[in-house]
C-alpha cells in the first residue's frame, strides 16, 4: 500500500521501522561480535561492543576441534538427503493429486498434513527401539529417514499448490497431440515445475537443518549434525562464550544465507498456499 | 477428462508417500499404545506384565502433569499473543516506505533461521546470563541487580526466546497480506475522513483475518512440540517450573526410565493433540482452497 508520503513522515517511519529491526537482530548481532573477540573480552565487564582486538582465532580453533567439520558435514547429509529423498516420493504424488484429483483428494492432503501434529514425543520411544532393533541409531541413513517422513507432509503440500497453477490447458493439449504420461511429465511439465521444486527444496532443507528434537534423541557422536551438538555444548562457564559464537555462528551462516534467498517460498511454503 | 490408466497411473504414484507416512504414524503409535499398558522400566527389565490403566492414572494423578499442561498452554498461548500483536504492528512499520527496505527486511526475518539450540544458547549464555549476560551488565550500569531470568522467571524467559524465534514468521506473513490490501480503499476512507486508529479497525484489521488465522494455526502445530529450547536452557527446571508436556515425557522416559509411564504421557498428548488438531483442521480446510 505504497502512497505518497512526506520526507518527513518517511524519515520518522525510517528511523522506527530499523529501531525496530536493530533490536529484534541484535541477538544474533551480539552473538557475530562475540565470535571475534577474545575469551577475556567476551565476558569483559562492562561489555566491549567490539572486542579490542578482532581475532579469528575462535573459528580456527573450533573448525580445528577434530570433531566440529565431522558435525557440520552430518547436517549438510542429513539435511540434503532427506529433502531428496523426500522430493523423489512427493513429486509423483504431488503431481497425481494436482492433476488426477478424485473425490478423495482434498480429504487425502488432509490426512497427511494431520500427520504432522502427532506429537514427536509420543513416539520417541518406538522409533528409539525400532532404530535400536534396526542398528539405525546414531546414523545419518536413519535421521534422513525420521527427518524426510517428518517434512514430508509439508514438501507434498508445498509441490502441490504449486503443482496446482500450472494450467491444465496445456496437458490436454499434449494429450491430444498423443503424448504418453511419461511423455507429458517429463517435457511439459518438468520444466514448468522446476521453480517450484527448486523452492520446496530450500525450504526443507532449512527445516532439516534445524531440527533439535530427533537430532538430539537419535544420535549421540557419530551422526550428531550440528543442532545436537551445539544443543549439548554444556552451559560454558566463563571462558568459552567466543567458541560457542563462533561455533553457533558457522552453524547458522549457511541457514541464514538460505533464508534470505526464500523469502517468499517460505510464506508460501508454510502457509500451504493460503496467504499470498 | 482423465482415462482409466491415467487413474490408475495416478493411484500408483500416490500410494508410496500414503504408504510410508501411514507406517510412520501407525507403527510407532501402535507400539506406544501397547507400552502403555504395561509395566516397563528399563532400570528392572525382570518385571513385565499388564497394568491396565495404572500408567495413565498414575500420570494423571502426578501434580507434574497438570502443572506441565498448564505450562504447555501457556507457552504456547503466550507466544501466539505477543507474535500476532507485535508481529500485526511491526507488518505496520516496516510495510510503510522507508529507506533500506530490502536490508531492513532480512534484519527482521533473520531469528527465523537460526535453530532452536542455537537460539536458546545465545540467550541463555550471551543476554540472560546473571554474571557473564548483557542484561546483568545493564542491570549494574544502572546500578540495579541482575535478573536471574532462566532461574527465577524459567517460563516467561522461554516464552521471550520463542516468541522472538516465531516473531519474524508473523510478521512475514503479516507483510505479504498487507501487500494485497488495496490502496484505493485506503484512500477512500482517508478521504471519506476516517482516522488512522478507524482504518485500523475497519480496513486493515479485517483483511487481516485470514493471516492470522493462518499464523496461529502453524504456529500451534510447531508451538505444541517445542523442545529444543527447554532442553537447551533450562532443561525443565528448576523443579518442573518450565517442563511442558513434550518435556516430562522426553524426562519420563529418559531420565527416569519409565518406558510404560512415558508412553500413557504420550498417548495422552496425542489424544490432546488431536482435540486441538480437530480444530485446527477445521480452520485450515476453511482458509484453504484445496
Amino acid at each position: 500500500m505504497a502512497r505518497a508520503q512526506s520526507p518527513r513522515r518517511i524519515l520518522i517511519t525510517t528511523i522506527a521501522a530499523w529501531t525496530v529491526a536493530l533490536i529484534i537482530f541484535f541477538p544474533v548481532l551480539w552473538m557475530i561480535l562475540t565470535s571475534f573477540k577474545t575469551e577475556a573480552s567476551a565476558v569483559a565487564s562492562p561489555p566491549e561492543l567490539l572486542g579490542a582486538s578482532w581475532t579469528f582465532e575462535n573459528y580456527v580453533e573450533v573448525w580445528a576441534r577434530s570433531d566440529y567439520p565431522r558435525f557440520f558435514w552430518n547436517s549438510v547429509v542429513i539435511a540434503v538427503g532427506s529433502t531428496l529423498l523426500g522430493l523423489a516420493i512427493a513429486i509423483p504424488s504431488a503431481w497425481a493429486m494436482a492433476f488426477v484429483p478424485g473425490k478423495r483428494t482434498k480429504d487425502l492432503l488432509m490426512w497427511m498434513l494431520s500427520t504432522k501434529m502427532m506429537p514427536a514425543v509420543a513416539v520417541m520411544v518406538p522409533i528409539y527401539l525400532l532404530f535400536l532393533q534396526l542398528g539405525l541409531l546414531d546414523t545419518r541413513i536413519g535421521l534422513v529417514l525420521v527427518l524426510m517422513l517428518m517434512n514430508l507432509p509439508i514438501i507434498i503440500w508445498m509441490l502441490y499448490t504449486y503443482f496446482k497453477e500450472i494450467p491444465g490447458e496445456i496437458l490436454e493439449a499434449a494429450r491430444m497431440d498423443g503424448a504418453s504420461l511419461w511423455n507429458e511429465i517429463v517435457y511439459v511439465l518438468t520444466p514448468m515445475a522446476i521453480p517450484g521444486i527448486a523452492s520446496t527444496m530450500l525450504l526443507n532443507i532449512i527445516l532439516a537443518w534445524n531440527e533439535a528434537f530427533w537430532t538430539i534423541v537419535l544420535t549421540t557422536t557419530k551422526a550428531a549434525p550440528l543442532s545436537a551438538f551445539i544443543a549439548s555444548f554444556s552451559a560454558p562457564q566463563g571462558l568459552f562464550y567466543a567458541k560457542l559464537s563462533a561455533a553457533s555462528a558457522m552453524a547458522i551462516l549457511p541457514i541464514l544465507i538460505l533464508g534470505w534467498f526464500s523469502q517468499k517460498q517460505l510464506v508460501r511454503g508454510l502457509t500451504f498456499g493460503a496467504v499470498k | 477428462m482423465s482415462t482409466q490408466s491415467t487413474r490408475l497411473a495416478a493411484r500408483f504414484m500416490v500410494a508410496p508417500s500414503v504408504l510410508v507416512l501411514f507406517v510412520w504414524m501407525i507403527v510407532p503409535l501402535a507400539m506406544t499404545a501397547y507400552f502403555s499398558f504395561r509395566l516397563y522400566r528399563l532400570l528392572s527389565p525382570e518385571r513385565t506384565g499388564w497394568v491396565g490403566f495404572n500408567n495413565y492414572a498414575w500420570f494423571l494423578n502426578s501434580p507434574d502433569f497438570w502443572l506441565a499442561l498448564t505450562n504447555t498452554l501457556l507457552l504456547v498461548g503466550g507466544v501466539l499473543i505477543i507474535t500476532v500483536v507485535l508481529g500485526i504492528l511491526i507488518a505496520l512499520l516496516i510495510d510503510q516506505p522507508v529507506k533500506g527496505q530490502g536490508v531492513l527486511r532480512i534484519l527482521v526475518i533473520a531469528p527465523f533461521f537460526v535453530m532452536p539450540p542455537v537460539a536458546a544458547s545465545i540467550w541463555e549464555n550471551l543476554l540472560m546470563h546473571p554474571q557473564n549476560g548483557l542484561f546483568a551488565a545493564l542491570a549494574r550500569g544502572l546500578g540495579a541487580q541482575p535478573i536471574l531470568f532462566l532461574e527465577q522467571y524459567p517460563l516467561p524467559s522461554v516464552i521471550g526466546i520463542v516468541a522472538w524465534e516465531w516473531l519474524p514468521f508473523a510478521t512475514l506473513i503479516f507483510v505479504t497480506a498487507l501487500q494485497s490490501l488495496s490502496s484505493e480503499q485506503l484512500e477512500a476512507s482517508e478521504m471519506d475522513g476516517a482516522g488512522a486508529v478507524n482504518r485500523f479497525r475497519y480496513i486493515i484489521l479485517p483483511h487481516m483475518t485470514r493471516a492470522v488465522t493462518v499464523v496461529i494455526l502453524i504456529q500451534t502445530i510447531f508451538l505444541l512440540g517445542i523442545f529444543g529450547e527447554i532442553f537447551t536452557t533450562t532443561q525443565g527446571g528448576p523443579g518442573s517450573a518450565s517442563t511442558t508436556l513434550p518435556y516430562l515425557i522426553f524426562k519420563q522416559a529418559i531420565v527416569a526410565k519409565d518406558i510404560g509411564r512415558a508412553a500413557a504421557g504420550g498417548m495422552i498428548a496425542v489424544i490432546l493433540a488431536n482435540i486441538v488438531a480437530f480444530f485446527l483442521m477445521r480452520g485450515i480446510g476453511r482458509h484453504l482452497d484445496a
